[in-house]
């Protein structure tokens, strides 16, 4: 990536009033979420025990939330026993230094790269190159976005605001060994990135990945991929450094049966993924250094309502089934978590003092679809609720808003006001000045009518 | 029976004409209709704005409105899952006004939830000879589950043409505030209903929530689509005799 989304002007409502003007934006979006919001909900459909699995899922996620310190400290252990060695981050700068010193200890100066949202969120890639190291992403989608100079837009699949033709001129433009001849064939196009990449796992001595979860019992970690260029990373290369963050922990090896089945059947669409890898310590020699990640999440498990926000298992369902994404995008969210899990997660690790952070809990019309998709039950619109409660308000918006709850608390005061719009109801402008132009500038405005409902009682019908 | 009629803010003053329907609907399936003066608003749009302070003052001033009923309908799916299901998270358990949240909140319903399930009526003797589809809104949909309850009574008047709406699940883009918050991605949600609902060859489109319809209605008439948009209470409280 050129940039960063850190510091990035604007706020939800600017970035995504540009997003909906661009109709083959839109038009993608449209097409790659149908598609896998279909696959989502018919392999969902088979399982006559998918809210139990549902429930088991949250319920074992609260559990390792509740207990946090307790399985964090058995993990290390378990890791530790295994040969492996455990680091602490207390945030991105920690992260990312002791990751650059990791590589370079190994003298190395280019790495391979599984993906993985924790090293997205650290924006780790931009660190490595300061001290002179390149990252090369292996996964396709993330590999498109980082030779497009991009950023990614989606969890899972990051260059999803790219249609194949793009992706053809990107990989024209940007990968050097690409035939001139290349289609836009989706086969075609994964075979000149296998040919790209197979060089770079052959010659990597050092491989940074993140993890899905990990098992405090035994100190494995697991990572679930579809291209198999996350086993490469995995196993070829002389030192594994995995970042992870602290909440992606299970207690028990019995409790990956639960999410083996949420989270293809929630993510891909599928029932299962065609790569699971399961590491536990240092194998085969390998040098392995496990980075865990706090970054704000401690932060956020004080929160008793925003707290579920750290059951996620990033499978994006949220955001394959969200209104508000497919016609925003996922730059506009303005942090590598989009969508409605995003709306709920960025401000809280980032807190909410940006425009643009504080702008995205009112990022959702609290539809509730992303609340029905998620496989660990996440209330997201409680969240975005909660939220918005704590989120910084514009002072007339305040002032407005007490003026009409001022108004409503009490009978007599609202049949007044009701009146006086009555009186003035001919003089109401088709479009409305200031704010409101809001409202009128795309909608016609409801006749007021002669009399309130509550008048007509009062005349009509009180006894 | 004792039923208090919850009219929601935005139907008494933009949509009155869903208030007079409730009533006669009621009053023929032979329930005793009252209307509590003192009534104002549930507090929705205080609370997901981000005001909760304000919301739970409204929530207050509702639930001593309607103590004591046996029933409270709502012609709002929306205002009535505000009321069951987030008065509860508003004012947690042990607060001043939980127990009387407790108290008033079940006996809540929305119109068609009352219809089916208290009065066990589907076909309420309506007819409305008219090409009619349903869109239902998110919160009757995902809030308080409703289902098919409102496509059960529909089906059941007279000479009324069913048509189903495509995608009719997604929703709207209405939201309360988010309509003025993010008036792009509203409008672009707003575009796509219209459009799902023109295909439709309906005459009406009909929902259990006004706010939604001012602003799909609010679309289709700014492009001059001549759809009318009517609640579903006006749909059923429609006879031969009073057309």
């Amino acid at each position: 990536m050129s940039g960063t989304f850190l510091g990035m002007p604007g706020n939800f409502p600017q970035n995504a009033a540009k997003a909906v003007q661009n109709s083959q934006l839109r038009y993608n979006l449209r097409k790659a979420t149908h598609t896998i919001r279909g696959k989502r909900a018919s392999v969902v459909s088979e399982l006559p025990d998918w809210q139990e699995l549902r429930a088991a899922g949250k319920a074992i996620k609260d559990e390792t939330l509740r207990h946090l310190d307790r399985y964090l400290l058995q993990l290390e252990e378990a890791v530790t026993a295994a040969g492996g060695t455990v680091h602490w981050a207390r945030d991105a700068a920690e992260a990312n230094r002791i990751v650059t010193d990791l590589v370079k200890a190994t003298g190395e100066t280019e790495v391979v790269k599984v993906k993985s949202m924790a090293t997205q969120e650290i924006e780790l890639n931009e660190a490595l190159a300061e001290q002179g190291i390149t990252a090369y992403e292996t996964d396709l989608a993330e590999l498109i976005v980082q030779l497009g100079d991009d950023f990614p837009s989606h969890i899972l699949v990051p260059a999803i605001h790219r249609n194949r033709a793009e992706i053809r001129e990107i990989f024209l433009d940007k990968m050097a060994e690409t035939p001139p001849g290349l289609t836009d064939e989706p086969a075609a196009l994964a075979e000149a990135a296998r040919l790209h990449l197979r060089e770079r796992f052959l010659k990597s001595k050092v491989a940074i990945s993140g993890a899905n979860f990990m098992i405090a019992e035994t100190g494995t970690l697991v990572v679930l991929e579809s291209e198999g260029n996350g086993r490469m990373c995995l196993t070829l290369p002389q030192t594994l450094i995995s970042v992870v963050g602290i909440e992606k922990l299970l207690p028990a090896w019995r409790d990956l049966e639960v999410f083996l089945q949420l989270l293809p059947r929630s993510s891909t669409g599928e029932r299962m993924n065609p790569y699971t890898s399961m590491w536990t310590g240092a194998v085969e020699g390998q040098d392995f250094h496990l980075v865990l990640l706090d970054n704000g999440r401690t932060g956020v498990l004080a929160d008793e309502v925003g707290r579920q926000a750290l059951r996620c298992i990033r499978c994006s369902a949220c955001l394959n089934v969200c209104p508000v994404y497919e016609r925003a995008g996922g730059h506009a969210y303005g942090s590598v978590y989009p969508g409605p899990i995003g709306a709920i997660l960025t401000p809280q690790l980032r807190g909410m003092s940006s425009d643009l952070d504080a702008s995205l809990p009112y990022a959702s019309s609290l539809c509730g679809a992303c609340f029905d998709a998620c496989p660990v039950a996440i209330d997201i619109p409680e969240v975005l609720v909660h939220l918005r409660a704590k989120a910084p308000h514009a002072p007339a918006e305040r002032a407005g808003m007490r003026v009409a709850g001022w108004i409503l608390n009490d009978e007599v005061r609202l049949g007044k006001a009701q009146r006086l719009a009555i009186r003035f109801r001919k003089l109401v402008p088709k479009r409305l000045p200031g704010p409101l132009s809001a409202w009128t500038d795309t909608r016609d405005l409801p006749e007021i009518p002669e009399e309130s409902f509550r008048d007509w009682w009062e005349r009509h019908e009180r006894p | 029976m004792r039923v208090a009629l919850f009219i929601t803010c935005v139907n008494d003053t933009l949509f009155p004409g869903t208030g007079k329907a409730v009533v006669s609907l009621l009053r023929r399936l032979g329930c005793d209709v009252d209307f509590p003066a003192a009534q104002t608003c549930c507090g929705q749009m205080h609370v997901n704005t981000g005001y909760p302070e304000e919301g739970v003052r409204l929530a207050r001033h509702f639930t001593e409105v309607f103590a004591g009923y046996d029933a409270v309908v709502a012609p709002s799916g929306s205002c009535a899952a505000m009321v069951r299901e987030q008065y509860p998270k508003l004012v947690r358990p042990g607060s001043r006004g939980a127990a009387a949240i407790a108290e008033v909140a079940p006996r809540v319903y929305e119109l068609s939830e009352f219809l089916i399930d208290v009065l066990k009526v589907d076909d309420v003797g309506a007819y409305f000879p008219h090409r009619v589809t349903y869109h239902p809104t998110c919160h009757s949909l995902r809030g308080l589950r409703l289902g098919d309850r409102p496509t059960r009574l529909l089906s059941k008047v007279r000479g009324l043409e069913l048509v189903p709406l495509p995608a009719a699940e997604e929703c709207c883009g209405f939201g309360g505030t988010f309509a003025v918050k993010n008036p792009a991605v509203s409008a672009a949600m707003g575009a796509d209903k219209a459009h799902n609902v023109l295909g439709t060859g309906a005459e009406v489109l009909c929902a259990a929530d006004n706010s939604c319809l001012m602003h799909i209605g609010g679309t289709l008439n700014r492009q001059r689509a001549g759809v009318r948009i009517m609640h579903l209470a006006e749909i059923l409280a429609t006879t031969e005799a009073t057309p």
